[in-house]
């Protein structure tokens, strides 16, 4: 068994929920993923024991194109992220209807596909195929099934289409360029291609674009909280929960290793930006009154902070980079749920409409407060190890920049308990909040106790991805 | 040219149909001697090539000919599948309408296999001629007429520079066949009107192409003609002036000098340009694939910069475009029928009550702004990334950012298929047009996933 056998199975689960028909494509979807997950496990096992998993095959010899699926700690990494989150996902939106689910469902199940496509990926056109791949199906799960204004969400998912596509064309450009040169788009003969510092300059700057608009580092993120908004939860999840992360992955994947110089001599303006982003998107959280937008924002600074740590060039700062990917994947997970929670009762996204749930709602409360405190990186969770270490990274190579990245544990943590208080706390609201519902639980509860158990054992994680995390360090370095 | 000799001998036979009143009978036969055909250029490539050479140096038939007719073959198969419920309106004219399709794809085939620039034109002027009357063919619809009639009056300029410019280079050189002038051109010194002629005839190809700024015939005409024209002329009609021009362009001279390719960016780049942002400005349908074409036509150029490689590259292009397009053509017929208001309100709400059939637009739409795995993406990409190999890289820039700008338009047909309701009830769609736009499509999806099933064809 390779690693072929988790896209496979993604992609005949699409297929099989869209044949299943409206009623039974929930279920079947999520049979799917939850095989996914048990395959990819197993999987994680034998790479474990040493078993090769990767998978190379031929698709195409003029360009030279291969089927290069390869599988180490960073990439199994990533990819458990992908199909743990996915039954997650599915699982959550069982409150909800949705009419045609068969389609809703199977392009869940597709974008899952390409996004595992994504990070396995070892070579240059395939990779950029799945990149390209993962943006049909959000773009139209964004579209078809989001909320608000008809008018408004068009323009937002338009603007987000093109943004992303336009900068994913120019490392489309990039791949061209290197393909002339090295005569291959395998990612080894790319790591080992000598260019000048010219053309390094261009190719990272052309990478730069495609991951900047995708994380978002501003100034390109003005695509991402309209989106954020107007997307059903489910597509906001898939977005901030794994999409985001394709992006900073393909940062330590693809663009660092393979323009290591020019990164090196942009390190500044790269940390600088991305810091920016920090405190940007803090303090435009501490300003809004609806609450996927607020998440949007918080979502905003967190990941400027993990692109600050990838581009440190450090081990810590990469490790702590991935370590927070993975955190953050299921905090924000977690609490856009949350928000879709208080939605299915309140039917309101505005922060002002809420308060006073807290004396209705124990079980929802505590487990809310624990999304909280782990999303601001109280100590014990895993967001706090990632968090830590990127900073840390951070104070290695300039204290500035360590100073400046902490303000997002401070303002985090006002924004956040802010809004906590204002949705949870004060007089009894009026209108009655029922409990969480056993299936709601189980999806928070499970979120819950995997940042937990790894926020006091983050040890396997690190173990899994910092062999690979070494060799890409190497590959700069040299 | 035992290809085309089975052409023109199913036209005569289509016309002779007529007569015998086998109306009922004519697409089958037709589509059945279609096959034969596509079964005969497949049968005579892969047995030599050779053995169908030179009928008196007019006509041979390479890898480059035969992988393009077999095409044009398909290409008109689709087409004429789609006539016998297009034309029902037509009760008398019937079979004209198919004879003449397959008089055009001889006269396609002919521009793709000439050895001689008499036969050259002649194949030119077969295929112009029968699109003229095809525009024109909506007999008492005064669009259809003034489309009919512009084309005429535009196309006839350009075929008359054509042939001003092959006497030129007749004058030139004394000779028709193109394999003698090559020769002749690499040796002596030449005289100045050779490269006049060249340059004559090459302008006259810009303007069957619709290339920028020789575009202006094409969205008025491709807006008055019956959609099904209008399906000929972007598909068919494009690429095999396309690939005509590349044929020309590579038997007469192989190494295009510098300056020439300079004049060659610049109506790449106005063609892309220019198509595009005009494109973003039309409502109606028909009008905004015209100039979605012009574009296409920009990026297609771009294989005239690398002639000597460049042939299967072409060949991809083509192919994914054309299919893209009939499928969307097939999507666009059966829900605007023929005439009518062909604005993209009117396909507000297909997501909903056609489900299948805007999916295939939207793939359709998806390959022509080049999303992977639609081979539209790969086309662009195998362009791309030959014309970086040339040399320039800025055309390329200038590609991609107008592959941007396309999607602005084409998802403006995707926006209102699936986030507009409805006006109008629920219309039947034949059946035909359902199987054409799947075929094509899953042609497309294909030779998207393997590509190779189109490049390795001309090595």
């Amino acid at each position: 068994m390779d690693v072929t056998t988790i896209l496979l199975l993604l992609l005949v689960g699409a297929v099989a929920t869209f044949l299943a028909g409206d009623k039974l494509a929930s279920k079947v979807a999520l049979v799917f993923s939850l095989g996914t997950l048990g395959v990819s496990l197993s999987l994680l096992n034998q790479l474990l024991q040493g078993t090769d998993i990767s998978f190379v095959g031929t698709w195409i010899d003029n360009p030279k194109v291969a089927l290069a699926f390869k599988a180490d700690g960073l990439a199994m990494a990533m990819v458990l992220l992908t199909t743990a989150l996915t039954p997650l996902i599915v699982f959550s939106s069982f409150g909800n209807h949705f009419n045609n689910s068969k389609n809703f469902y199977a392009l869940v199940l597709f974008m899952a596909f390409a996004m595992a496509g994504t990070f396995l990926a070892a070579d240059g056109l395939l990779y950029y195929i799945f990149w390209e791949l993962a943006l049909i199906p959000i773009y139209f799960i964004a579209l078809v099934w989001g909320n608000g204004d008809a008018e408004e969400r068009k323009k937002a998912v338009l603007k987000f289409f093109i943004y992303t596509l336009g900068g994913s064309l120019f490392m489309l450009i990039a791949f061209a360029y290197l393909y002339s040169k090295a005569g291959s788009f395998l990612l080894e003969d790319l790591y080992n291609l000598d260019l000048s510092a010219g053309e390094e300059s261009w190719i990272f700057l052309a990478f730069f674009l495609a991951y900047a608009i995708k994380i978002p580092i501003i100034p390109f993120h003005t695509w991402q909280a309209k989106v954020y908004q107007k997307a059903p939860t489910v597509g906001t999840m898939l977005l901030s929960g794994i999409m985001l992360k394709m992006g900073l992955y393909s940062v330590i994947r693809w663009q660092l290793p393979i323009a290591p110089h020019a990164a090196k001599e942009y390190m500044p303006i790269l940390i600088g930006l991305s810091i920016a982003g920090v405190i940007y998107g803090s303090i435009v959280a501490l300003r809004q009154k609806d609450l996927k937008k607020l998440l949007a924002y918080s979502s905003l600074a967190h990941v400027g902070l993990i692109a600050a740590g990838c581009y440190t060039l450090t081990l810590d700062g990469l490790s702590g980079a991935v370590a927070q990917m993975i955190a953050h994947g299921f905090v924000i997970v977690g609490l856009f749920f949350v928000a879709e929670i208080i939605y299915r009762r309140y039917e309101t996204r505005t922060i002002t409409d809420m308060g006073g749930i807290r004396t209705q709602t124990p079980k929802f409360t505590s487990m809310f407060m624990i999304l909280v405190l782990a999303s601001v990186a109280l100590p014990g969770t895993y967001n706090f190890v990632g968090e830590f270490t990127v900073l840390y990274s951070l104070s290695q190579a300039n204290l500035w920049f360590a100073v400046l990245g902490g303000t997002t544990i401070i303002l985090g943590a006002y924004y956040m308990l802010k809004m906590f208080q204002n949705v949870m706390l004060g007089e009894t609201n009026a209108k009655a909040f029922a409990d969480v519902t056993s299936s709601e639980a189980i999806t928070l509860v499970a979120i819950i106790a995997f940042l937990l158990f790894f926020g006091l054992y983050p040890k396997p994680i690190t173990d899994l991805v910092e062999p690979t995390l070494k060799e890409i360090l190497a590959v700069i370095n040299k | 040219m035992q290809t085309l000799i089975a052409i023109t001998a199913l036209g005569v036979f289509c016309l002779i149909a007529e007569i015998f009143n086998l109306r009922k009978l004519l697409v089958p036969v037709t589509v059945v001697g279609l096959l034969a055909v596509l079964g005969l250029t497949l049968q005579l490539w892969s047995i030599d090539p050779a053995l169908d050479t030179r009928y008196t140096s007019m006509i041979a038939v390479d890898g480059f000919a035969s992988a393009f007719s077999t095409l044009f073959v398909l290409l008109t198969l689709f087409l004429v599948l789609m006539s016998d419920t297009f034309y029902q309106e037509h009760p008398t004219k019937f079979s004209d309408f198919v004879a003449i399709k397959i008089f055009l794809l001889a006269g396609a085939v002919a521009m793709v296999s000439f050895t001689n620039l008499s036969m050259f034109f002649l194949g030119i002027e077969v295929l112009s001629i029968s699109l003229y009357v095809l525009a024109a063919s909506k007999r008492l619809d005064i669009k259809s007429n003034e489309a009919g009639m512009k084309y005429f009056l535009m196309g006839s300029f350009a075929s008359g520079i054509i042939l001003f410019g092959i006497c030129l280079i007749y004058g030139a050189m004394m000779s028709f066949d193109v394999t003698f002038i090559k020769e002749m051109s690499r040796s002596a010194e030449l005289p100045i009107w050779f490269p006049i002629g060249i340059i004559l005839v090459v302008i006259g190809m810009l303007f069957k192409i619709a290339a920028a700024p020789f575009h202006f015939w094409a969205p008025d005409v491709y807006e008055g003609s019956p959609a099904l024209t209008t399906a000929t002329m972007s598909t068919l009609a494009k690429v095999t002036a396309m690939a005509t021009l590349f044929k020309l362009l590579s038997v007469m001279n192989a190494d295009i000098d510098s300056k020439f390719q300079m004049v060659i960016v610049v109506v790449s780049i106005l063609s892309m340009s220019i198509g595009n942002l005009m494109a973003l400005r039309q409502d109606n349908v028909k009008r905004m694939l015209a100039f979605s074409g012009i574009s296409h036509a920009g990026f297609m150029l771009m294989a005239l910069l690398s002639i000597s490689n460049a042939g299967s590259m072409l060949l991809y292009y083509a192919a994914a475009y054309a299919l893209a397009g009939i499928a969307a053509f097939a999507v666009i017929v059966s829900v605007t029928g023929d005439g009518g208001n062909e604005t993209t309100a009117r396909f507000n709400g297909l997501g909903k009550t056609h489900p299948l059939l805007a999916a295939i637009l939207t793939a359709s739409l998806l390959s022509m702004a080049g999303i992977p795995i639609f081979s539209g993406f790969f086309a662009k990409f195998m362009l791309f990334s030959q014309t970086i190999q040339s040399g320039y890289l800025f055309l390329v820039i200038v590609g991609v950012i107008n592959s941007i700008i396309s999607v602005g338009y084409y998802f403006k047909l995707i926006l209102a298929m699936y986030t507009k309701e409805a006006g109008e009830g629920k219309q039947a769609v034949p059946l035909v047009y359902t199987i054409v736009a799947v075929l094509s499509i899953a042609f497309n999806i294909i030779i998207g996933l393997y590509p190779a099933l189109v490049t390795d064809l001309l090595g």
